[in-house]
Order: structure tokens, then C-alpha cells, then sequence
């Protein structure tokens, strides 16, 4: 029985490990397969983070058995290596990401209150 | 690479490997694609990096997911859970503290350092021939032993001593102690927690005078006042002056053992090469074995025995190991048991195997959707041999806390000949035994019924069926089989108690040939130089004996050397006048004590002719001897002895009467015939160990109002002698049996249990059975079966069951009986009234575990029967 997207479950879900959120990230707008997965991440985070395949798929398999994110039965791209195993987030991935989005931006107000972000010297 | 990559990959759950590993070994081949040389060889360590972390975090998240699901499912089944954890506590218990005792006494290294090159060498028959120390050395015999062989870094001598402390205003203590020449501590190698041990330099000399403490005499008489050093003491009435203290767990040459004074064997004392007290202990050259070195002794034995005919003609040595001066009878006991505790732990583990093959037939349907689901075999095994191993581990802790509790009732099966504590403590070593046999125990009950499972395969239909369907006649038949194998180990254990028993029983019922009952025992050792006369002597027993003997509720009372069963030595030549000249070694020994007037009337040994020992019988009387009736059939067969003279220890004596022989060496043994001579007549220049010590009272009135006015008497005879060993001859006689009594305590309680636990065994295998047949049954009674036919169907399963495992039972039980054959004292390995009421509990037992089912069975509703079809 999967979790429905409800705040209430999501919280206890938080705060997501950094590789969790990273891979709900990478697929927010497009399905991946893992390799897919990988490029993203580095590319977004401009080569600072770089997942190794270990770290990948056991956290693919957290993320499957919470829920947060499936095998999706029809392929984006039909034309694409047909061993290839893509992932979808689902509903309450994007809840649980949302909620540590939420999470981060009220930690950076608190930060950004007592001073700490100062903007960066250019 | 990818080759060695996917290899690597094994490290993961297999469920993990299934489901990714070709994902990961496409992205290891993507990434790796470009890479030449060095930077190859880094991705590739890098990869292994990440495999061996990921699949330790991998292996960690089924780890808790299997537990979670564990702590779930036996929440659901607690009584299962309790039983089962119950079952494993006895038996992990049962194995750690049989274990605990049996490495303490024979695995473990003494507590000393290299301790595998000490060694004890005493005097002994030629043949070589029995166990420890057979006879004690002269002062002579030891040096040249010590001289002449080569295998020896050094060699030490001591012998016991027993001394009357005096320290302060106190009470005089009487204590054990040893007198070691200046090697033996050194050569031991412990050092002393305070101050220092004897200085063999000089020949010793200066330390004449001084003795060492031991760490429990420290404590206990001096508070452990650091200030004990240079100390003076009264030791049996000479001072002498504190110089050391041992460390705790220092015991030698026993645990007795409470201070050491210094031996110095001066001049004269090498005359005598017939007086013999001391024993020796040494260690061997590095490298030397036990071999080589008794070959050593051998020439050295020849030697002394064509250069001293007369003393050494027939004599050899006993040489042994520090480590092996016990009986063998120790290690006998000791492997029994363990023998028994192995036996219940197979018990143990086939009875947990079968409830748990009963819980996955029940758990079938739920095991089978879950492999439905997407589940593989081997997720389902692991989840299973978790459950298990948690069920192992929850029994193993409460199994250490009972093996605690049971250790010090194995403390008897320490013999009291090693230098180790009395019992042994739960170490690190023992923890680890435990975790061992827990482990095994998980292993043992869980695998079984995992594979089982795991090889089903049937899942669907189960699925289809639901409970009870499934569950083939080939786990019916594994099921039947453990529980043979519980039937024949509790038949094992049945019969190997039932011959204890009986050994036992024999035993008791040897006639000590003395009344052991309302006699009460206590030791007065008189120490020297104080009563070096036997005048002395004379007058301190008198005196006691005269008040004794006229206090309220007393019989009689008399003193003599040592008690018959305590002190078993003090072994004689005999020579009968006009016959060939024999020694210690040959046949013709008797054991010799001293005794006074009333000794017999007092033991209740009868007297068959002649007279007793009498006031008369003094220092210039015509010296006299009372023999046992052994004596006389030995020395002087179809003659009448008394009025015949014999020679032994001090002298001609004459036979004035004849009493019935006593079980001097103990029920068990074979005994020497007896003598006893006057107490009067004992020489001036005797060793101490011939006087007479124990004072013995037949009684009629009660021992708490006895005691404290027999005390009142020694101390009117001499305010300073002390009193030690009280005890009544009742518990002498039952100390014989003692260690046996409690093996079998133990030994005992493992058959109970071993039966109950068949019992269950039985009733939940034939419970099952009604269960699953509960259709057939009730068609056969809808068809006018006779209840009682169906009750005889079932019973006749049961029984069916338990022959199955009586008859390799009994052949396993015969084997270790003949094993164990030295332990039975005669009674026969395959002693048949022994079997017969072992496989006749065996049989009630059956009936007891099928009353159940069988009730369950002729209840049964034809109609609901059939209705459920």
C-alpha cells in the first residue's frame, strides 16, 4: 500500500538525505534511467557532486519502497535501450520534495536574520 | 573489468544484485569506457570503494527490515516466542556451564606463567602405574633426582604442613600450609604482591623463621595491613617473622593451601634415604618434553636403584605434568556431562526446528503471497534464519545468567589436586563459548526449516489453498525424524543417569565397617615442639578423654591418627618374622594408625576376639597391636593370629585382637588390611603424622548443646590448641558420593527436561496430525469407527514415533556407558532393568504426549467434519 501525498507523511520523511533530494531533483521535469540520473546531478550541481552507482540505486530502492518514485510502465522515449530502467517521481515524491524545499528556505531565513548570508564578493 | 565489476557485485544481498546489478555494470561500463592506465585503475578502485560501503549499507537496511518484520511476527506468536526462547536458555545454559567447568579443569592453562614446562615428580612403583603423587621422596632420593637429571631448569621440593597460628590475642587457628624449599616460588613464577619470597642464596639460611602469606590468610586475619611486613606470628609455638604476601588466585600446592615456610634441608636430613615427605616440582628446560625427560629419570632410577638395593631396589617415580594431577575420574565426569549437555542441545535444536516447521506450515500462505510478491527464495530464507538468530540471541542471554547460577553447583567436579580456584569464572572465553554455541543453536533449528520452505516452490497453490492445504508428506516425515532424534537423545540421557544412579546406590550401600551414624569428629593437631613426648601427648588425650566421657549424652570417646575415608595414607611394610624381608612396594602393606582405648566401642567396629587397646598399653609394655580381620587372613592364613608377632614401623609387635576391616581408602577403593597400635606406645622420635589427632565421640544427646561443651574441654586441657575440622561421620561417609551426586544432580535434570521436551515434541507433531486428518477421522466415524480405534490409530503413531528413537537410543547410550564404565563401579553397561525403565518412561512419555491429540481425535464432529469440505 503506498503512502498518499499528504503533508502529514512527508514530514517524517524530512530532512531528506542530500542524495535523496538530488535525485528527486533530477527527475522533477523528465523521467531518467540511472545514468541519466547521474549526468544531471553533476551537471546541475557543476561537477560538485557526483554519485557513485552503489550510493544510486540503493538510494533508488529507498526511494521505490517509500514510494517516492516509480518504474513508469510506458517509456518517454520508446526508442530508447529496452533494458534501460527508467524512474518517475510520483505525487508524493514531489510532496516530500516540496516539503525540503520548504525546509531549506526557512533555515535560510533564520541564517540570512542572524547575518549570516552576506551576499558573495564579486 | 566488467567481468571482475560484476564479480564484486556478490557483496550485495542477492535480492539487491537481482534487481540493479546490471544497471550498475552498463554505468560502471559507461564511465569506464573512456579511461586508459592509471585513471582506470582509480575508477576501478573507486568502484570498489563504493561497492563494499553500498552493500554493507545494503545488507544493513535488510538487516532492520527482517528484524522489524521478526519483532512483529513473534509479537503476534508470543507463546511461541517464550517457549522457544525458554528451550535455547537451557540449553545455551547447559552448555556454557558444563563447558566453563570442563575447559577450566581440563584445557585451561594453569594460572602461571609458561606453565605447560611444570612439572611434579614424586616417588612411585616401578610400574609406573596409577595418577599424581604415589609416594612422597626422601631428602636423599630428591637430590639426587636433582642432580643427575639433565631435563630439569630447576627443581623444587615442599611438603604439606599443618600449623597451629597464633597471632595476637586470638584464637589459635589451625591452618594448611606448605614448606618449600627457596626454588619452588621463584620457579612458579608469580611474584608476591608485598614484599618478597624465600632467598635461596646461602643455602637459604637466613630466611629460616619467615613465612609468606597467602592472599586470602592476608585478608582475612591480617585486614590486609600493608603493614604485615616484619610481622611476627606464632606458628605451632615458635615465632616467626611476616616477609611476604601472595597474589590473589595463587594457589599451590593446593587451594588449601593458606602460608608457605621455608624448608631447609640441612645435613643430617639426607641420612635417611627411607624417610620420605617430600614432593617435588620443577620445570623443564625450554624445549624439553615429557618424554625425554622421563627417559631422563629412568637412568637416573636405575642408578639409584643398583646403588641403594635396599631402599630403591624396586622402586621407580611418578612424574606428571602439573596440569594432570587429578583423578581420571574427573575428566570422565566432566566429558559425560558435556556428552549430556551436547545431547540437549540437539534436543534443544530439534525441538525448535520442529515448531518452526509446524509455524511455516501455519505461516505458508503468508510466506507464499509474499513470494508472490516479489520476494525471492533467498530474501525468505534470511528473513527466516533472522527470526531465528534473534530467537538464539534472546535465549543465549538469559542462558549465560543460568549457566552463572548453575557453575557453582558443578564446583564439586573441580578437583581439589589442581593449583585453581575453586570454581570458575564466567570469562571472556566462556562469553565467547556461549556466543559460539548460541550461533550454532540459531543456525541448527533455523536453516533446516528455512531450506524447506525456500524449496517449496509451492507457492501458488498455497496461496490457492490457504492454511492447512499445503504441507506435503515430505515435511511430515522431517518433522517425525527430529522428533526421533529428541526420543533418542532423551533415551541416551535416560539410560547413562539410570546407571549413575545405580552406581550410586551401589556405592552407598558398601558397609563402611564402621556405624557412621550419631559419631561426631574433630582434630586436635598437637603441635612441636610443645609435645614432643609422647608422654606429653599422653596426658593432653587423657585429659580430654576422661572429660569428655563424662559429659551428658556421651557414649565413648577416643582419639586415633586419622579418620578412616580422610586420611587415606600412612601406608606400612609388614614383615612376619621368619618370612623373606618385603617393602613398601610389594603386596605385604597394611595401613597403620594409632588409637586409644574405646576407639572400636566408639566407631562401632566390631570387635571379634581378643581385646581392645587399653590404658595399659604404654612406652616399656610389650608393644600391641589390634589387626582387622584381613590383616590376619593375609599374614597368617588358617592360623590363629592373635598372640603372633610382626614387624613394621617402630618395631616387633604382638597381636592382642581382631576387628572387622574398614573402608579406610574410601567405598570405592580397594583397601590395605588394617592395624592399629596404642597411642601410649607411639615413639618419642615418630613423624608427626603417626599422633593421634582426631577425637571421636559416639553420642546420644543433641550436637548443638555437645559441641560447645567438648570446646570447653580441650581448652581446660591447653588453652592454646586449636580445634579444626569438626564434622560428624555421617558426612564423611556422604562426602564419598559427593562429586557423583552432584554430576548426577545435573545429569539428572537434563533426562527431565530432555523428557519433557520430547513430550512436547510428540504431542505437537501427533497434534498436527489430528489436525490435518481431521476429515479422514471423522468420514471413519461417520462410518460406525469405533472411537477407541481411532484413539488406538493415533497412540499406535505416537508409539510408532518413539521406537523409531529408542532403538538408536539405546545403542548410543550402551556406547557412552562403555565409555564412561570406570564411572559405574560394576554395574553393566547394558543393564537391563536400567533400559527397560528408561524405554518404559519413554513410553509413558509417548502416552502422555498423545493424550491430547487423541481426545482431540475421538471428539471429533463427523458432521463439522465433513461440512468443512
Amino acid at each position: 500500500m503506498k503512502p498518499t501525498a499528504d503533508s502529514a507523511d512527508v514530514t517524517v520523511l524530512l530532512p531528506l538525505p542530500p542524495a535523496t533530494f538530488h535525485i528527486l531533483l533530477a527527475l522533477a521535469a523528465d523521467d531518467r534511467h540511472g545514468y541519466g540520473i547521474i549526468q544531471d546531478v553533476e551537471a546541475r550541481t557543476g561537477g560538485a557532486l557526483r554519485l557513485s552507482p552503489g550510493t544510486l540505486y540503493r538510494t533508488i530502492q529507498r526511494l521505490l519502497e517509500q514510494g517516492l518514485i516509480v518504474e513508469p510502465k510506458r517509456r518517454a522515449d520508446p526508442s530508447d535501450d529496452p533494458r534501460r530502467r527508467y524512474y518517475r517521481i510520483t505525487p508524493f515524491g514531489t510532496a516530500a520534495a516540496r516539503a525540503e524545499t520548504r525546509r531549506l528556505t526557512q533555515l535560510v531565513r533564520i541564517a540570512r536574520g542572524v547575518g549570516f548570508l552576506t551576499p558573495e564578493p564579486t | 573489468m566488467i567481468g571482475l565489476y560484476r564479480r564484486l557485485l556478490y557483496l550485495f544481498p542477492s535480492s539487491f544484485r537481482m534487481e540493479y546489478g546490471d544497471e550498475m555494470c552498463d554505468l560502471f561500463a559507461e564511465r569506464s569506457a573512456g579511461a586508459r592506465g592509471l585513471a582506470r585503475l582509480g575508477l576501478f578502485l573507486g568502484a570498489v570503494a563504493d561497492v563494499v560501503t553500498s552493500a554493507a549499507a545494503a545488507h544493513w537496511d535488510v538487516l532492520i527490515q527482517d528484524l522489524r518484520y521478526t519483532v512483529r511476527s513473534l509479537n503476534r506468536a508470543r507463546g511461541f516466542a517464550i517457549a522457544a526462547v525458554a528451550v535455547i536458555a537451557i540449553g545455551v545454559g547447559a552448555n556454557t556451564a558444563a563447558f566453563s567447568v570442563a575447559d577450566f579443569v581440563l584445557l585451561r592453562a594453569l594460572p602461571f606463567p609458561e606453565p605447560h614446562a611444570l612439572i611434579r615428580l614424586c616417588w612411585g612403583p616401578r610400574s609406573g602405574g596409577g595418577w599424581g603423587c604415589m609416594n612422597q621422596l626422601s631428602p636423599a632420593n630428591y637430590r639426587d633426582y636433582k642432580a643427575m637429571t639433565p631435563s630439569f631448569q630447576t627443581l623444587g621440593a615442599f611438603t604439606g604442613i599443618g600449623v597451629n597460628l597464633v597471632e595476637g590475642g586470638g584464637d589459635p587457628q589451625r591452618l594448611s600450609g606448605a614448606t618449600v624449599t627457596g626454588e619452588v616460588l621463584p620457579l612458579l613464577g608469580v611474584a608476591p604482591v608485598l614484599g618478597r619470597v624465600f632467598d635461596s642464596a646461602n643455602g637459604g639460611g637466613g630466611d629460616v623463621g619467615t613465612v609468606v602469606l597467602s592472599y586470602g590468610l592476608w585478608q582475612s586475619q591480617f585486614g590486609g595491613d600493608r603493614n604485615v611486613l616484619g610481622r611476627s606470628v606464632t606458628l605451632n609455638g615458635a615465632p616467626y617473622q611476616v616477609i611476604g604476601v601472595m597474589p590473589p588466585g595463587f594457589y599451590f600446592p593446593s587451594r588449601e593451601t593458606q602460608l608457605w615456610t621455608h624448608l631447609v634441608l640441612r645435613e643430617e636430613a639426607y641420612a635417611d634415604r627411607d624417610d620420605n615427605y617430600l614432593e617435588a616440582v620443577g620445570r623443564l628446560k625450554p624445549g624439553v618434553t615429557m618424554s625425554q625427560a622421563r627417559a631422563d629419570l629412568n637412568v637416573v632410577a636405575e642408578r639409584l636403584a643398583r646403588d641403594y638395593p635396599a631402599t630403591n631396589g624396586d622402586a621407580g617415580f611418578s612424574f606428571f605434568a602439573m596440569r594432570d594431577n587429578m583423578s581420571p575420574r574427573y575428566r570422565l565426569m566432566l566429558l559425560g556431562l558435556c556428552g549430556a549437555t551436547l545431547c540437549i542441545l540437539l534436543l534443544t535444536c530439534a525441538n525448535l526446528a520442529n515448531l518452526l516447521l509446524a509455524r511455516a506450515g501455519a505461516r505458508e500462505r503468508e510466506l507464499a503471497v509474499r513470494a508472490a510478491l516479489g520476494a525471492g527464495r533467498e530474501r525468505l530464507v534470511r528473513q527466516i534464519v533472522t527470526e531465528s538468530m534473534i530467537l538464539a540471541l534472546a535465549g543465549g542471554v538469559p542462558g549465560v545468567a543460568l549457566a552463572a547460577a548453575a557453575v557453582p553447583l558443578l564446583a564439586l567436579l573441580v578437583p581439589d589436586t589442581l593449583p585453581v580456584a575453586s570454581q570458575p569464572s564466567l570469562d571472556l572465553r566462556v562469553l565467547a563459548f556461549a556466543l559460539a554455541i548460541t550461533t550454532l543453536t540459531g543456525l541448527g533449528f533455523g536453516l533446516l526449516p528455512a531450506l524447506r520452505v525456500g524449496a517449496s516452490g509451492t507457492g501458488l497453490s498455497a496461496v490457492r489453498e490457504g492454511v492447512g492445504g499445503a504441507g506435503g508428506g515430505q515435511k511430515q516425515r522431517l518433522r517425525s525424524v527430529l522428533v526421533a532424534v529428541e526420543v533418542a537423545m532423551s533415551v541416551v540421557l535416560l539410560i547413562t543417569s539410570g546407571l549413575l544412579i545405580r552406581a550410586v546406590w551401589r556405592i552407598q550401600s558398601v558397609d563402611p565397617g564402621f556405624v557412621r551414624e550419631r559419631v561426631i569428629a574433630l582434630k586436635t593437631v598437637l603441635p612441636r615442639p610443645k609435645y614432643d613426648m609422647t608422654q606429653r601427648r599422653l596426658q593432653f588425650y587423657n585429659r580430654v578423654l576422661t572429660d569428655t566421657r563424662a559429659l551428658p549424652g556421651v557414649q565413648s570417646a577416643a582419639y586415633i591418627t586419622g579418620l578412616p575415608m580422610v586420611m587415606i595414607g600412612r601406608i606400612t611394610g609388614v614383615v612376619i618374622p621368619g618370612r623373606e624381608v618385603s617393602t613398601r612396594f610389594r603386596d605385604e602393606v597394611a595401613s597403620i594408625r594409632f588409637v586409644t582405648p574405646q576407639y572400636f566401642r566408639t566407631m562401632g567396629i566390631p570387635l571379634l576376639r581378643g581385646r581392645d587397646i587399653e590404658d595399659g598399653d604404654i612406652q616399656g609394655r610389650v608393644p600391641v597391636a589390634v589387626v582387622s580381620e584381613s590383616f590376619g587372613r593375609e599374614f597368617w592364613p588358617n592360623e590363629d593370629p592373635i598372640g603372633r608377632t610382626f614387624e613394621s614401623r617402630g618395631g616387633p609387635r604382638t597381636v592382642v585382637g581382631i576387628v572387622g576391616d574398614v573402608k579406610v581408602r574410601g567405598l570405592e577403593r580397594d583397601n590395605e588390611p588394617q592395624m592399629y597400635a596404642a597411642a601410649g606406645q607411639v615413639p618419642d622420635t615418630a613423624f608427626i603424622n603417626d599422633d593421634p589427632k582426631d577425637l571421636v565421640i559416639r553420642y546420644t544427646a543433641s550436637l548443638g548443646a555437645l559441641l560447645p561443651a567438648v570446646r570447653a574441654t580441650v581448652r581446660a586441657a591447653d588453652p592454646e590448641q586449636p580445634i579444626s575440622d569438626v564434622r560428624t561421620m555421617d558426612d564423611v561417609v556422604a562426602g564419598e558420593t559427593a562429586t557423583r551426586r552432584a554430576q548426577l544432580r545435573v545429569l539428572g535434570a537434563l533426562a527431565v527436561i530432555a523428557v519433557l521436551l520430547s513430550s512436547v515434541g510428540i504431542y505437537g507433531l501427533l497434534a498436527f496430525t489430528v489436525a490435518q486428518r481431521s476429515r479422514e477421522i471423522g468420514v471413519r466415524l461417520a462410518l460406525g469407527a469405533e472411537p477407541a480405534g481411532v484413539a488406538r490409530m493415533i497412540v499406535s503413531q505416537g508409539m510408532k514415533l518413539a521406537l523409531v528413537g529408542v532403538v538408536p537410543g539405546v545403542l548410543v547410550a550402551y556406547a557412552a556407558a562403555r565409555g564412561m564404565r570406570a564411572l559405574l563401579f560394576g554395574v553393566a553397561p547394558a543393564d537391563p532393568a536400567t533400559i527397560f525403565v528408561a524405554v518404559a518412561l519413554v513410553c509413558v512419555m509417548t502416552l502422555a504426549g498423545s493424550l491430547v491429540p487423541v481426545l482431540r481425535a475421538v471428539r471429533v464432529n463427523p458432521m463439522l467434519a465433513l461440512r468443512a469440505e
